[in-house]
């Protein structure tokens, strides 16, 4: 406990969190370092790649960018909540299934651009899945991949909104 | 078993072996590990471009006594990284040669202080003179390397080109130049390692090749080879950028675990992993070509220079792959190809997807371009009159023995981009629009594996195991960094025993446990080391028939139950295949002669362009890649290979431009260092023909640097058809168009008054 560090309490993927924390450490160190969700990734420490992507309160941010200070009290989502248990998320099943994911590296931040993307635009155009991963750099797959995984997850969530209305 | 024969599970799209890791963010990598009582490292580097080291000062306000200090002095072993050459110091010793040269390395607990401490090294120079470009170097008044400043030359003459030029209707000349590319690997460099003096040194990392860091380990620690143990992490990305590095980071990270009795974890950040670690070769390239009336290739006078930067690593092998595809896929009676590979005092150049190859066809797919405009031929049917065909000779004098299908390639290419129906639509629309769109080819060949006596220097040992948990494990050093070779591997011995995919496994890749399949590079993991575990799958098998009663179809219970019959007879359950080269297979060092690679992968590329001249910026449009790479083992994977090769492709033709300033990459940023994004990469149609190569794992050939050859030049072609302007350089950004085509157009109007 240092008492100059401020009390910053934060849900991660739905859990509670009260930590005492240097303000200005980044989002990403505090949940790589103090809550071991070694799921999201450092890519360039500068906001430019995206692989430390999360959502804070409904925003997709860059963790690296972000104190830890300004998280108090937000809800933060990663990669580690996207799974319901052992059931994946319709977007990493489409990722698995057309190759959007190779060293994977970028692939947790991709996730959540993805998730991000879907949950604002739920039928997003090519044009709207391009720009809405325009944050996320890819080095692998020259990005093709992980757009079709994008639209599969599209047709897949709407079959499965025909199957709930058709219940 | 037959390439061709019918398979249940090579050729179908097996999802990625780790790819649910990965996906649920589990899958470790080497920053997301910690060892109990770890400490970080750091380097102290270089700030001049060469120069006599005359003091490494202290900062006396720093307890020193907190830290672990290293310098060239603590060495116990060589204080040099084995390679090709072990002329790079794993610590600059007296002299540094390159900026960003590590000179001291320190290790503590606390990052914060580290970074301090880095800051409060002071190291005192007498600076010397210094070379930055193959002109300086190849001026030879400041000699920074050897005798001369060359790394290495090659000859390589075919029939004899000086008596050609006299007979040749037309005689063509051009240079070409190709600029460093960063790898930009999304996860940098790390490395963690641990030191004690019973056990000797293990080092965890993001790393290509297990065994290229074990030698220079052993060498660095004097330590023999059972006391050194190297273990790839998942590794986020590595396009030949972690082939010949780790060894130099994985030495730092055990040298300070050594010095500070505990395990030490040295992760580069992006801007350090930027300035301090190897790049792609930049290259000039000169061709003077003789044709006769008819667009018959006459003669090919190539002269190849590439800057290798301050140590050799690997610029040897670089250039004999840029010397070998330099003459392009043609026939050519008479081929001289001189290169060179000259020493300048930046960070040493290193492998790059393609090693060579993307510099070599960058020029001839360039430059046969500028030929078919010499001569007023169309530049498809320049290329088609020339290419290589079913027993024709390359420049090496290798016969053609397998099918060469250039022209179906060629025609598929043609048909599925509506080549010629594009080209004659732009030309009518352009001349009314800012925006001026153009349509390029690049056709181009690569060689897999080896160059030459590569493989058989290799000797790779490979193979597969049992385990008593009743899994078959792949044994192999061959590493997985995206591109798919545990998926690979594990389909070609769940193939070739008789099993489900679910039932093989790869084993660590842990020196300690895998032999050494050789280095994960040279387009050789399919198809080397995937023959030998399909020899080692359908050995095990055969093993099993004659030691341990499996019958001749088996159930995979019968079949476990017969390994464990085995393992009580006789012991553990392995079956390791020695690489055996494919017969009639000569290469002669000396002379450049012979077969220069034991297969080639073929592929033609179709780039669309538009180039705004308001902006002069260039997009991308469309994209087309026609190959053949022997049996494609997994679809999606070999979709993804290409595509992405595409995309790095079209980074190194428009946007990847690494800025010098004496020596130093100044722009070491993803900001300003610019890749293509979402937004950028236009759509690839990726199309396969497929000649399965009964040498290959299930007929594979080799893939993963094939797709990096074509973009630059089909690209530039494409600029040139649009604009009608050549351009001869990577990268081309829009200021080098806006000075060409404002020259360009001010001489026209000029013209027209």
């Amino acid at each position: 406990m240092n008492p100059s560090w401020p009390s910053i309490n934060l849900r991660v993927n739905g859990e509670h969190h009260s930590l005492n924390l240097p303000p200005m450490k980044r989002l990403l160190d505090v949940l790589r370092e103090d809550l071991h969700l070694t799921g999201t990734k450092e890519g360039c420490g500068e906001g430019e790649c995206g692989s430390c992507s999360v959502r804070m309160d409904g925003e997709l941010v860059n963790s690296c960018m972000v104190p830890v200070l300004q998280a108090q009290d937000a809800c933060v989502e990663t990669v580690e909540g996207l799974a319901c248990d052992a059931e994946l998320h319709p977007l990493q099943k489409a990722f698995l299934e057309f190759g959007g994911a190779q060293c994977g590296i970028c692939t947790p931040g991709m996730l959540m651009a993805a998730s991000h993307l879907l949950a604002h635009n739920p039928t997003p155009n090519i044009a709207e899945i391009r720009d809405g991963l325009a944050g996320n750099l890819c080095r692998c797959t020259g990005f093709i991949r992980i757009f079709d995984s994008v639209i599969a997850t599209i047709a897949s969530n709407a079959k499965s909104q025909q199957e709930r209305n058709a219940r | 078993m037959s390439t061709s024969a019918k398979t249940r599970i090579v050729g179908s799209s097996v999802p990625r072996k780790e790819g649910v890791d990965k996906l649920m963010g589990r899958a470790r990598y080497v920053d997301d590990i910690e060892r109990d009582g770890m400490w970080h490292g750091a380097t102290v580097r270089s700030s001049i471009p060469r120069g006599i080291i005359r003091s490494i000062e202290f900062d006396p306000r720093i307890d020193w006594g907190e830290f672990a200090v290293v310098t060239a002095a603590d060495v116990p072993g060589e204080n040099h990284i084995q390679l090709i050459f072990a002329d790079q110091p794993c610590l600059a010793d007296g002299q540094v040669n390159h900026c960003e040269e590590a000179i001291a390395l320190l290790a503590h607990p606390n990052k914060q202080k580290l970074r301090e401490a880095v800051a409060a090294v002071r190291i005192d120079y007498e600076p010397l003179p210094a070379v930055f470009t193959i002109e300086e170097s190849e001026r030879q008044d400041v000699i920074v390397w050897g005798e001369d400043n060359i790394f290495k030359s090659f000859l390589l003459e075919k029939g004899n080109v000086d008596q050609a030029w006299t007979g040749a209707a037309h005689v063509i000349e051009g240079e070409y130049r190709t600029g460093a590319q960063e790898h930009l690997y999304i996860e940098n460099n790390g490395m963690i390692a641990e030191y004690n003096s019973a056990h000797g040194v293990t080092v965890w990392g993001s790393l290509q090749c297990p065994y290229y860091v074990h030698k220079s380990l052993m060498a660095v620690f004097g330590l023999p080879e059972e006391k050194v143990r190297v273990i790839q992490t998942e590794t986020g990305g590595a396009f030949g950028g972690k082939e010949d590095f780790p060894s130099v980071l994985g030495s730092h990270a055990a040298l300070l675990a050594m010095k500070a009795g505990r395990p030490v974890k040295m992760i580069y950040d992006r801007m350090e992993d930027l300035a301090a670690t190897p790049k792609r070769h930049p290259s000039r390239i000169r061709h003077r070509t003789a044709v006769d009336a008819n667009g018959m290739l006459l003669a090919m006078d190539i002269e190849v220079a590439t800057d290798g930067g301050a140590y050799s690593t690997l610029s040897s092998t670089v250039l004999s792959r840029a010397t070998l595809h330099s003459p392009g896929p043609y026939v050519c009676p008479n081929v001289r190809v001189r290169s060179r590979a000259w020493a300048t005092n930046t960070v040493p150049y290193g492998a790059f997807r393609g090693f060579g190859a993307p510099q070599a066809i960058f020029a001839i797919e360039r430059h046969m371009d500028e030929i078919a405009a010499g001569i007023g031929m169309d530049p498809i049917e320049l290329r088609r009159r020339n290419f290589l065909q079913d027993g024709t000779t390359t420049a090496t004098e290798q016969v053609m023995r397998e099918h060469v299908i250039m022209d179906k390639l060629l025609d598929r290419a043609l048909t599925e981009s509506n080549y010629y129906a594009r080209k004659t639509q732009f030309a009518q629309e352009n001349p009314a629009s800012a925006i001026k769109r153009g349509i390029g080819i690049a056709a181009f060949f690569h060689g897999s594996g080896f160059t030459g006596s590569g493989e058989r220097n290799l000797n790779s040992l490979a193979g597969v195991d049992v385990t008593s948990e009743g899994k078959v494990r792949v044994l192999v050093s061959s590493t997985e960094f995206g591109q798919g070779t545990n998926t690979i591997l594990t389909q070609i011995a769940s193939e070739a025993i008789g099993l489900d995919i679910g039932d093989v496994v790869m084993a660590l890749p842990d020196t300690g446990i895998v032999p050494n399949s050789g280095p994960t590079v040279a387009s050789r993991t399919s198809m080397v080391v995937g023959k030998l575990i399909q020899r080692a799958g359908t050995q095990l098998v055969s093993m099993l028939h004659d030691k341990a009663g499996l019958e001749e179809s088996f159930t995979r219970a019968e079949f476990f139950a017969a390994c464990e019959r085995y393992r009580a007879k006789l012991g553990d359950v392995v079956s390791l295949c020695r690489y055996e080269p494919p017969p009639n297979i000569f290469w002669d060092d000396q002379k450049y002669r012979g077969e220069a690679y034991p297969a080639y992968a073929w592929s033609i590329h179709v780039a669309q362009v538009a180039v705004d001249t308001i902006t002069y910026s260039t997009e991308v449009e469309d994209f087309w890649a026609v190959q053949e790479v022997g049996r494609v083992l997994n679809p999606v994977l070999a979709g993804g290979q290409i595509e992405g090769g595409v995309a790095q492709g079209i980074g190194y033709a428009l946007y990847e431009k690494v800025v010098w300033q004496n020596g130093r990459m100044a722009n070491n940023q993803m900001t300003n260092y610019i890749m293509p994004t979402a937004e950028d990469v236009p759509p690839i149609h990726v199309l396969f023909e497929e000649i399965p190569f009964m040498h290959g794992g299930f007929g594979a050939k080799g893939i993963g640097e094939l797709p990096h050859d074509g973009p630059a030049p089909a690209i530039l072609n494409a600029i040139k058809d649009a604009t009608g302007v050549s351009f001869c350089s990577i990268p081309l950004m829009p200021e080098d168009i806006l000075a060409k085509l404002v020259v360009a157009s001010s001489i026209e109007v000029a013209a027209t008054v």
